[in-house]
């Protein structure tokens, strides 16, 4: 925007109001995130001065009535079930998103693309209700209980799928066709220019849509809430019930108080660090692309 | 020999690369099927307007449409004005290297990934027991309103950025002030953006589950005030899944008619941001 110290145009006295008007909000909205923290961090206090912080790993089990917080059972839940929907979510996410780019026939490509987009949109607690009513009678019947580890890295899977194949699939359309052009001037084969060409260069982008995916995962609540079983414990194998740190929360709350409430939010505050390390490293890798597409 | 094991090769990747869209198109289309398949038989006027009886295993959704339409008003009614005027100053005042544009942008890239349940969890903190608001529709708005705010401003400021500079110039050649500028110009020719970004929003305030079981409640009534307690639909979804034996006919039918919703809002969304980029590509 055109701007200079000493203006030569008129001064309105509406500007300087409008201006004025314009930071207070963008200070709100810019407050916000601080004002988050601050609220975790003061409603958790209680819980680190009462518990601290070795209790949360050392406990003997998550017994809030007995005053036990063990947090690990939970964590574990937490980060088996994303780790595992990850594993799954990436090769594929990033072979959807090269097949919309280099291998569907044009009249496929759009449309498998808006399924993908229809798909993002598509509320958590419909894939909940979806896995709780196909997804675990289907995997109670090969190996009972059902609700399992199992079933929350397939819905997760299915959650993030979609912004995994969004994010790279944007990325590999801003391939410049000179790449591509160059590529096939070597005599490069479809299947050599993917993996030794097209890949490298959006690694960048594949990268952003990794972490969001993982933050995604990381933060989800009611689909896993609903196809889990919630059970306390560390998951020994992948047909075990489990909880994770979300689920916890989302049961929790409504009746907790005192301590046992305090430590809900230090859970709440976990989950954020874990989750803004990610966002933040996806960020940057956005940036660095973005960088990249302007030299 | 090396050409026959490329060869091999990259048939074996075009068969991965169409087994895995394949599988997944399947497998998607196979949930959307499904609840097509157990909603549509549920489906009818007097289930959208009719109370729900007998913990919502019977009778309609009719109280639970109006919270979240209640929920959804207010989260839209706080959200937007900030988020416009946020955009506004991210767009129009603050350069590449402006600290403060920079620290705010900054703040809101992170404020995007933070998960809907500890938003859940601040909302039930600060509004219903700082403030005193208690698990009401006010409580539930103003929760989503924070977890929106990043979508709308993200995808304003966008659509100002887009504008030419022409039109800035054109309107300091003309001694508008700023604020005519931005008023009577700028604003009108980003709004196909703002109403895609306040769309997106109100989609992703709709889908919304688990910021809204501590703060908006789980009250299935007609609410009377902005203080009552209210269900959304998504909580309706879950509470009939989870806590109500014999409620998924009911819960199926509650998901078609939000998914039926949230296409609708999403395609709108996608269809002004086509209408917009179509429209800045004009020549002027």
């Amino acid at each position: 925007m055109i701007s200079s110290s000493s203006n030569i145009l008129p001064h309105f006295h509406s500007d300087h109001s409008l201006l004025w008007g314009l930071r207070f909000l963008a200070l709100i909205a810019g407050s916000l995130l601080l004002l988050i923290v601050m609220f975790l961090l003061q409603e958790s206090w209680p819980a680190f001065q009462h518990v601290g912080l070795r209790s949360f790993f050392t406990d003997e089990g998550w017994h809030p009535s007995e005053d036990l917080y063990l947090l690990t059972p939970m964590l574990w839940g937490t980060l088996w079930a994303s780790l595992g929907s990850i594993m799954l979510a990436a090769p594929l996410g990033i072979g959807s998103a090269v097949f919309i780019q280099y291998y569907a026939p044009s009249f496929l490509a759009k449309p498998y693309r808006r399924l993908i987009e229809l798909l993002a949109g598509i509320p958590s607690v419909v894939f909940g209700l979806w896995g709780l009513v196909v997804l675990v009678p289907l995997i109670a019947r090969w190996q009972p209980p059902g609700p399992s580890l199992l079933a929350g890295i397939l819905i997760l899977f299915l959650m993030i799928l979609p912004t995994i194949t969004l994010v790279v699939q944007a990325s590999l359309a801003q391939i410049p066709v000179s790449v591509i052009h160059h590529a096939t001037a070597l005599g490069l084969s479809r299947w050599s220019m993917i993996r030794s060409v097209i890949l490298p260069t959006a690694k960048a982008g594949i990268f952003t849509g990794l972490f969001l995916g993982v933050a995604r995962a990381l933060g989800e609540t009611m689909a896993i809430l609903m196809v889990c079983g919630n059970v306390v414990q560390s998951p020994s194998h992948l047909f075990d019930p489990i909880r994770t740190l979300t689920a916890n929360i989302a049961l929790e709350v409504a009746y907790a108080l005192g301590t046992h409430r305090s430590t809900l939010f230090v859970s709440g505050l976990l989950l954020m660090a874990m989750i803004v390390v990610f966002v933040v490293m996806a960020e940057g890798f956005r940036h660095r692309e973005a960088n990249a597409h302007t030299k | 020999m090396l050409t026959q094991s490329k060869g091999i090769q990259e048939q074996c990747s075009t068969w991965i690369v169409w087994g895995s869209a394949i599988l997944i198109a399947l497998s998607f289309l196979s949930l959307l099927g499904d609840l097509l398949w157990h909603g549509w038989a549920q489906l009818s006027w007097s289930f959208v307007f009719s109370p729900p009886q007998n913990a919502g295993r019977e009778g309609g959704i009719g109280p639970i449409l109006l919270s979240t339409g209640l929920i959804v008003g207010i989260c839209m009614a706080i959200a937007l004005p900030i988020g416009l005027g946020t955009a506004i100053f991210l767009a129009e005042y603050t350069q590449g290297h402006h600290r403060f544009g920079r620290l705010i942008r900054g703040s809101l890239d992170v404020l995007a990934g933070v998960p809907s349940i500890v938003f859940g969890l601040f909302g039930n903190a600060l509004f219903c027991q700082a403030l005193g608001l208690g698990f009401s529709i006010l409580s539930g708005g103003l929760t989503l309103a924070c977890m929106v705010l990043p979508i709308i401003i993200r995808t304003t400021e966008e659509s100002f950025r887009a504008i030419t500079f022409d039109q800035r110039f054109s309107a300091a050649a003309l001694g508008f002030s700023r604020s005519t500028t931005v008023g009577c110009i700028l604003l009108p020719a980003a709004m196909p953006g703002l109403l895609a970004g306040s769309l997106l929003g109100l989609g992703r305030a709709m889908a919304e589950t688990a910021a809204l079981i501590f703060t908006s409640g789980y009250v299935d009534r007609m609410p009377e005030s902005l203080l009552d307690s209210g269900r959304a639909l998504s909580i309706h979804i879950y509470d009939l899944a989870m806590n109500v034996a014999g409620g998924n006919p009911n819960a199926y039918a509650t998901a078609l008619v939000l998914v039926g919703l949230l296409l609708i809002i999403n395609f709108s969304a996608s269809w002004m941001a086509e209408k917009w980029t179509t429209l800045n590509q004009l020549p002027t």
